[in-house]
């Protein structure tokens, strides 16, 4: 069980009391997009073995949605930030950078 | 025969006199007994059957890896299936039964199986049953589920009660021997929260029984003292009985602690689940002792070396006079020497080395005992009993030698690290081939939320099998702990532990190694499913050379032991017959819990009424008081009729709905979702949410709104009303305020955070009434306080106001098609209002009418419900919505999904009325309407679907909406709707408004 610390009260929260919500930085993908924008945006997901940026919600909590940067393998948590934004901080990504040397980015 | 020795047995009290029953035949033991060691104490060998041969089995272990002895315990709702013999504490009444056999355990029907082993290899599942196809259905399935199963579940109500314990710790340590014990007694000296989990009940694990001593005393008192030592520290917590489940992410643990199972009681809590969030976690689980592959190794009478020992020394029991050990390594021969002590006889060690010159062979050897080398067991002779040996070259083919005649057989292959733990969260094994073990690779330990290392492994359990190294390793990975905690090392000296050194073992895997295929498809991998040497050997020769397939399609591994005896001996077989090394074959994966625990504690207290909250409406009593009878909504009661005395659902339902179109009905709608959604850009967010336009909308009326996903499937529609300049009122379905209020925050927060709104869910606060029926104004009237009028309230608007004196707001809406007020209310006057009007309303024949009367009444006027007409797979259109869809705004929520060619194909069925030809009859609910030909699978053809279906008491008749296809151009078409019993009813295509088409009921 997963813990995750919201960055919004800092509480370090249980799984439990979190809900996941998949992939974070989509592009959202409305109307006057070709079919295959659109496909992407509704079902195409990196699922990655390794670092991958998601999105949760602090459900039983204070409510707010958030974004962690996560190892999927190994559940390492790089970091965890607000979901109002369209990338990820550079600070995190230098981290994980660091710690990943091999890794070959969020995009 | 098996017996009990006149002396000896460190754990019984033989002043003690306990009774049980086994099979129904009634047993005496001693306190301090398990139930295996009780049974063999009265000559009771065989305790059960395997599972594919039915072959009579006796215990093979003495702790929780045990695969034979499986019993179900107790009675009726109390029963338990599948509990181990060996963890089994004996006390006074406790019954216990054998399973996995017919008509009894002596003679046993199945046990046929084995005679035709031959023809039921590996596979033979796969390979037998699937032509021809009818076959299986009515021949092979209902056999082979008359002979399968452990044991039956209990059909009644588990009478016990269960708890969750929480608990929050630096270090958990799993295994109360003296490397557990030592490790906690650092970690505790250390200023660590410590706790100590022990799965048996009693503390110092193996070395009791093993012998040598600590710092110069016994083992017993050199535990004695540490545990006295460690009671006394108020930072570590001691836990009897309770084992280590499973280590999750992140440091989450389970401990599955067994409160009474040894001494039942009413009063107290039966098992208990620890949820830990640990810092550090050390395994200090020790080593499981591997079986020996050699024919007829399964025979009753054939057990564990140690396990044998453990019979001996801690409950005095003597599996038989004569014992064989069998080896290929110098811990067996304390075997020996433990028998010997004890009196018994041991008529050779038999050792597959060429050569053995430690200090305990010699020692056997200077006992007397004649030690042969390089010799292995042929074949054990007996059937429900060991009756010889037969003595071979460990070299040859088999050839017997000579047979020694016994009753046991202690065999020994050596030690497999119990490394389950340390593999649960990702840390990685590695081969020792001079051992040959898997032991933990520290070099790749699991790690937690930061990537640090957050489990240790120590003593045995880390491949350090002798008292002196597994003592020491356990300080060492002790100090790793506390320095992985950042906590201060403590001065704690590091004991001395000494006990006989110990030569290398041989790898031994087949007995002897050049056995033929007869003796390998005797000699048993897996005890409990029945895996040979020769189906793994056959499971390799089709081709599977991957461990988990392997697992698979032989079913090793797969028994309630979870491979703990098999894994290590099936994998290295595997690994010869495909040619590839022990490492590159690899393990299957270690999965928690470490053995199976009860579904009641993992429910804990969730269960019954507390299973989850009773959301109760401001009415709830009300209607309670006045009998209604519940369905359940999401996590909310609703009345789904007020049935009168004497009178069934179907017709309380009736009444329900013809007095409420008659004069006055009165619903409890408080439970609809209420979302007050407020600020500068409400009204541009709502144009999103909703598929048609909101932010156009008056204040002071209403609308009835669609939502979608971004799929474009329907998900939730409602009323929604304008309070003031930036403040709308979104009303949702009962079940589906949570989730559209957590649907609208998703978007706000991560899609349109630059915009000025806020949600807020108001269904609780306050209590909803709807007022229904040509008199609904007349009541409202006689109230008093507000204008309700046509002229002052029309039909969709809305208006705050006082009724009685109670502050009111409300809303001119209708889902039943008549004259209907919707009243809301402070939840603190909803029951004041609800009884206020029906008070008032007595005069007018008021009723109060339940779910089913508005799902009919609603139904009646073709009014779609959520759950109903949708299915997360029906889009707005399908359901000739489409006024309620904006052409004018650039994008809702499901707006591009819905221009999807998939979408706007024309041969989706769309929504219809469906009147049955025989009015009295009534379709089922998701019944399809067949159409012509078959489709490629043979499979008739459907053209629709019912979606509601009610027998309507407005019209006397039975109505229908369902989803057709090309429905609304095929009017007065008449489709046939088979039934699950073989009757077909017809009906016909209509309108699905069937009641009141111009509205004219409700715009009064």
């Amino acid at each position: 069980m997963l813990i995750l610390e919201c960055p919004y009260c800092g509480v370090k929260a249980d799984e439990t009391e979190l809900h996941g919500g998949g992939e974070a930085h989509l592009k959202r993908y409305g109307p006057g997009s070709s079919d295959a924008d659109f496909e992407g945006y509704l079902f195409h997901r990196k699922n990655p073995k390794g670092v991958h940026f998601e999105r949760w919600r602090h459900v039983n909590g204070c409510g707010k949605w958030f974004h962690a940067a996560r190892c999927t393998a190994t559940l390492e948590v790089f970091g965890t930030y607000p979901a109002q934004v369209t990338a990820p901080p550079k600070a995190l990504i230098n981290k994980i950078k660091k710690k990943r040397p091999d890794w070959e980015g969020w995009t | 025969m098996s017996t009990r020795l006149a002396t000896g047995g460190r754990l019984i009290d033989r002043n003690s006199r306990v009774e049980f029953t086994f099979n129904g035949k009634r047993f005496t033991g001693h306190s301090g007994d398990t139930l295996a060691s009780a049974l063999l104490a009265n000559d009771q060998m065989l305790m059960g059957r395997s599972f594919k041969y039915h072959r009579p089995r006796s215990v093979i272990a003495s702790g929780p890896e045990e695969a034979n002895a499986l019993v179900a315990l107790g009675h009726d709702a109390k029963m338990e299936p599948n509990a181990r013999a060996t963890t089994t504490e004996l006390f006074e009444g406790l019954s216990a039964k054998s399973q996995n056999h017919w008509p009894s355990l002596d003679y046993d029907i199945g046990a046929l199986n084995t005679a035709i082993a031959r023809f039921l290899p590996a596979g033979f599942y796969y390979k037998t049953f699937i032509h021809p196809r009818p076959f299986w259905k009515h021949v092979f399935e209902p056999f082979i589920r008359q002979s399968a199963g452990l044991g039956p579940a209990p059909k009644q109500k588990d009478p016990d009660r269960y708890e969750h314990f929480y608990a929050f710790a630096d270090l958990v340590i799993i295994g109360g021997g003296v490397a557990g014990l030592h490790a906690a007694r650092v970690a505790g000296e250390a200023g660590l929260r410590v706790i100590v989990m022990e799965q048996t009940s009693a503390w110092g694990g193996r070395s009791l029984v093993d012998g040598g001593t600590i710092e110069g005393v016994s083992v017993e008192a050199w535990v004695n003292a540490t545990v006295e030592a460690l009671e006394s520290m108020e930072n570590v917590t001691l836990r009897l009985r309770c084992m280590g489940a499973g280590v999750y992410d992140h440091g989450y643990m389970l401990g599955y602690e067994r409160l009474t199972d040894h001494a039942p009681v009413d009063d107290m809590p039966r098992h208990r689940l620890w949820r830990v969030r640990a810092g550090q976690v050390l395994s200090a689980t020790g080593a499981v002792e591997r079986p020996l592959s050699f024919a007829g190794n399964d025979v009753p009478g054939v057990m564990l070396a140690s396990a044998l020992r453990d019979y001996v020394v801690n409950f005095g029991v003597s599996a038989g006079d004569r014992t064989v050990v069998v080896t290929n390594n110098d811990d067996a021969y304390r075997t020996a020497i433990a028998l010997h002590e004890a009196g018994l006889s041991v008529p050779a060690v038999i050792d597959a080395r060429s050569e053995t010159d430690g200090e305990l062979p010699n020692k056997v050897r200077d006992l007397g005992i004649r030690v042969e080398t390089g010799k292995a067991i042929a074949k054990v002779k007996g059937g429900k009993r060991v009756k010889s040996v037969g003595l071979c070259l460990q070299a040859g083919e088999g050839a017997v030698l000579e047979e020694i005649p016994c009753e046991a057989v202690a065999m020994s292959g050596g030690w497999s690290p119990i490394v389950h733990f340390w593999s649960h969260t990702g840390g990685k094994l590695t081969w020792d081939a001079d051992a040959a073990m898997f032991r933990p690779d520290h070099a790749r330990a699991p790690t937690g939320e930061e990537g640090q290392q957050n489990q240790g492994i120590a003593g045995a359990a880390n491949g350090e099998m002798t008292l002196g190294a597994a003592l020491s390793d356990a300080h060492a990975q002790a100090r790793e702990a506390v320095k992985r905690a950042k906590a201060k090392l403590p001065g704690t000296a590091s004991p001395k532990g000494e006990a006989p050194a110990e030569a290398p073992l041989a790898p031994v895997w087949i007995m002897p190694q050049g056995a033929n295929a007869k003796l390998r498809a005797k000699m048993w991998l897996d005890f409990q499913n029945d895996v040979k040497v020769s189906d793994v050997q056959l499971a390799a020769r089709e081709g599977y050379e991957s461990v988990e397939h392997t697992k698979r399609y032989t079913t090793l591994g797969m028994a309630t032991d979870q491979g703990k005896l098999s894994n290590i001996n099936g994998l290295a077989i595997l690994s010869d017959a495909i040619g590839a090394d022990i490492p590159k074959v690899g393990t299957t994966t270690f999965r928690p819990p470490y053995t199976p625990i009860s579904m009641g504690s993992i429910a804990g207290e969730a269960r019954g009424e507390i299973f989850q909250p009773l959301r109760r409406t401001p009415m709830h009593e009300w209607h309670e008081d006045n009998k209604a009878y519940w369905e359940p909504v999401g996590q909310w009661r609703r009345p789904y009729c007020y049935p009168r005395s004497g009178e069934t659902h179907t017709e309380a339902v009736n009444r329900e709905v013809i007095n409420t179109r008659e004069n006055l009905g009165l619903l409890d709608a408080s439970t609809l979702g209420k979302l007050l959604v407020k600020g500068p850009d409400a009204g541009k967010f709502l144009d999103l949410m909703y598929t048609n336009m909101m932010s156009n909308l008056k204040v002071g009326r209403c609308r009835y709104g669609l939502m979608c996903s971004e799929n474009g499937f329907l998900s939730d529609d409602g009323v929604v009303a304008r309070i003031d300049e930036d403040t709308w009122l979104c009303h949702t379905t009962s079940g589906g305020a949570d989730r559209i209020h957590a649907h609208m925050e998703e978007w706000l927060q991560t899609e349109w955070w630059d915009m000025k709104v806020h949600v807020a869910n108001l269904t609780e606060q306050y209590a909803q009434i709807a007022v229904v029926g040509p008199h609904a104004r007349d009541v409202l009237e006689d109230l008093d306080g507000m204008d309700v009028s046509k002229e002052a309230l029309g039909f969709m608007d809305w208006a705050d106001g006082e009724l009685a004196g109670i502050p009111v707001r409300v809303f001119r809406i209708s889902f039943s098609g008549e004259l209907s007020y919707e009243i809301a209310t402070p939840a603190a006057r909803g029951l004041e209002l609800w009884e206020k009007l029906h008070e008032a309303g007595k005069a007018y024949g008021v009723m109060a009418y339940g779910t089913e009367a508005l799902h009919i009444m609603r139904a009646e006027k073709g009014f779609i419900m959520i759950g109903d007409e949708t299915d997360g797979t029906v889009i707005p259109q399908d359901l000739g919505l489409n006024w309620a869809i904006s052409k004018k705004k650039e994008d809702f929520i499901g707006k591009r999904a819905q221009e999807r060619t998939f979408m706007t194909n024309p041969d989706r069925w769309k929504l219809v009325g469906l009147e049955t030809v025989v009015p009295e009859e009534v379709l089922t609910d998701g019944a399809y309407a067949t159409a012509d030909g078959a489709n490629g699978n043979g499979q008739g053809n459907v053209q629709g679907r019912v979606t509601s279906t009610y027998f309507s008491p407005t019209l006397n008749r039975g109505i229908a909406m369902g989803l057709v296809h090309h429905g609304p151009e095929r009017m007065g078409d008449v489709l046939d709707f088979p039934t699950t019993d073989g009757r077909v009813i017809k009906a016909k295509i209509v309108d699905p408004v069937f009641y009141d088409k111009d509205g004219e009921k409700q715009n009064v």
